[in-house]
């Protein structure tokens, strides 16, 4: 193999990202490209069979405590499986499904987030089950970390799973949303621990 | 063969958020057939005509205070081929060193035609630019007598998920790297790839000093777009 360059240094998101990552939610005077909505509020004719759920949850430090400066993109394919190739845009346009959300925790309470989305299909390939990316950043984060959320009612998908299945099995259920009904809206809660009993399994991708 | 190993460790005492909010365990290797192929892309139609000139998107009544930069690169792989379309979103403080941002405590002005936000995408050879002021050094709270050096953040939306990268952009000759813990996080070798180059040839005349920052995303795999 050629020599590779070196990548570029990940650095923290810091305490501030809010006006340009998240300048809609947190009311600052900038537009947003993506927000907690993952799909249009009518959902598209293609997916009209397709469950709309909410995916909700809060980050918690080393000391059990909610963390209010996150950063959290959820980033999945559509209820067929296919993650969307066309470009996300034009600006408040339609935009139907676009399967990527971004959210801060700084304006809900308690540090949490709650996107609207509908439930992923199953990817071709090695997956078995559907689930969505995860990643994270925040204030006292140096790098980004990454993980899946896995549905807690995908039992026998969630078994056959490859990569659920290379996880020790006494951390998988830090992978799986837990799914409830809210008052008639199907709602995944989906807690991201950064240490403790219950630490997240986060995951590295090398080169 | 260049020292791969780049970025800061999770954890990094001198920097004090890191302690509660690292994680202690090692990470899960994802092997590349369990992988994701793409991220979302965007179009240049998401883009506000003033979304990649700092000086201009957040104007009331007149111009930002400060000295105006260029700052323009390429995005690339680890192969040295350019990214075509990514989204770079940019924030940063004000030429006093102040944070448009509702939790900042910082005694500094803020600039009412100044924001501080922008985004771009690259380009089909994956290059960027945009223009800005250049910020002012800011105190924090990490310890008695704090400031960052001057930097810009960067969110950079590469093609695949692994190439998801945040990172901070800083100025050649910062007397601060030696006292700031988040610039050194980064392990020694790899501190300069954090800095970008004063650039005599994109400085524009009457207008502009450029500064050059050429960022480069983990991976070396074809990309579906190319």
């Amino acid at each position: 193999m050629a020599h590779l360059l070196r990548e570029t240094p990940s650095q923290t998101v810091g305490p501030f990202f809010a006006y340009s990552l998240t300048a809609e939610q947190y009311g600052y005077p900038y537009t947003s490209l993506m927000n907690h909505a993952m799909v249009s509020d009518q959902t598209p004719a293609d997916y009209a069979a397709s469950e709309r759920i909410f995916i909700q949850g809060r980050v918690y430090d080393g000391q059990g405590n909610p963390i209010p400066d996150a950063v959290v993109e959820l980033w999945q394919a559509d209820p067929q499986g296919h993650y969307r190739l066309a470009p996300i845009g034009p600006r408040n346009g339609q935009p139907g499904f676009t399967g990527f959300g971004r959210m801060g925790t700084g304006t809900l309470p308690d540090g949490q987030f709650r996107f609207t989305t509908l439930k992923p299909g199953v990817v071709a390939g090695a997956n078995a089950a559907p689930y969505i990316n995860v990643t994270l950043f925040m204030r006292g984060s140096l790098r980004g970390l990454f993980t899946r959320l896995y549905f807690s009612d995908e039992v026998d998908a969630n078994a056959q799973d490859a990569l659920l299945n290379s996880v020790d099995p006494a951390r998988r259920h830090t992978l799986l949303a837990h799914r409830e009904d809210q008052n008639g809206q199907l709602t995944y809660t989906f807690n991201l621990h950064m240490q403790g009993d219950n630490e997240t399994v986060f995951f590295a991708f090398a080169p | 063969m260049p020292d791969l190993d780049v970025h800061p460790p999770h954890l990094y005492p001198a920097y004090k958020s890191t302690i509660l909010r690292s994680p202690t365990r090692p990470l899960l290797l994802v092997p590349e057939h369990l992988r994701d192929v793409s991220m979302p892309v965007f179009g240049e139609s998401v883009l506000g005509e003033f979304d990649h000139d700092l000086t201009k998107n957040a104007r009331v009544n007149g111009e930002p205070i400060g000295e105006r930069i260029k700052v323009t690169g390429r995005v690339m792989d680890q192969q040295g081929r350019g990214l075509a379309n990514v989204l770079i979103e940019i924030w940063q403080a004000n030429a006093a060193g102040r944070y448009v941002h509702k939790a900042e405590i910082h005694d500094a002005p803020l600039d009412p035609n100044f924001l501080g936000s922008g985004r771009v995408l690259t380009d089909a050879e994956g290059r960027y630019s945009f223009y800005t002021i250049k910020p002012g050094a800011y105190p924090w709270g990490n310890h008695y007598n704090a400031w960052r050096p001057n930097h810009i953040h960067f969110s950079v939306l590469g093609h695949h998920l692994e190439q998801r990268l945040v990172t901070q952009m800083y100025f050649p000759g910062d007397p601060l790297f030696a006292f700031d813990p988040i610039f050194q996080s980064t392990p020694v070798p790899a501190r300069e790839l954090l800095i970008a180059q004063f650039s005599m040839d994109h400085t524009e005349a009457e207008f502009a000093l450029a500064y050059m920052f050429d960022m480069v995303l983990n991976g070396h795999r074809k990309t579906p777009f190319q």
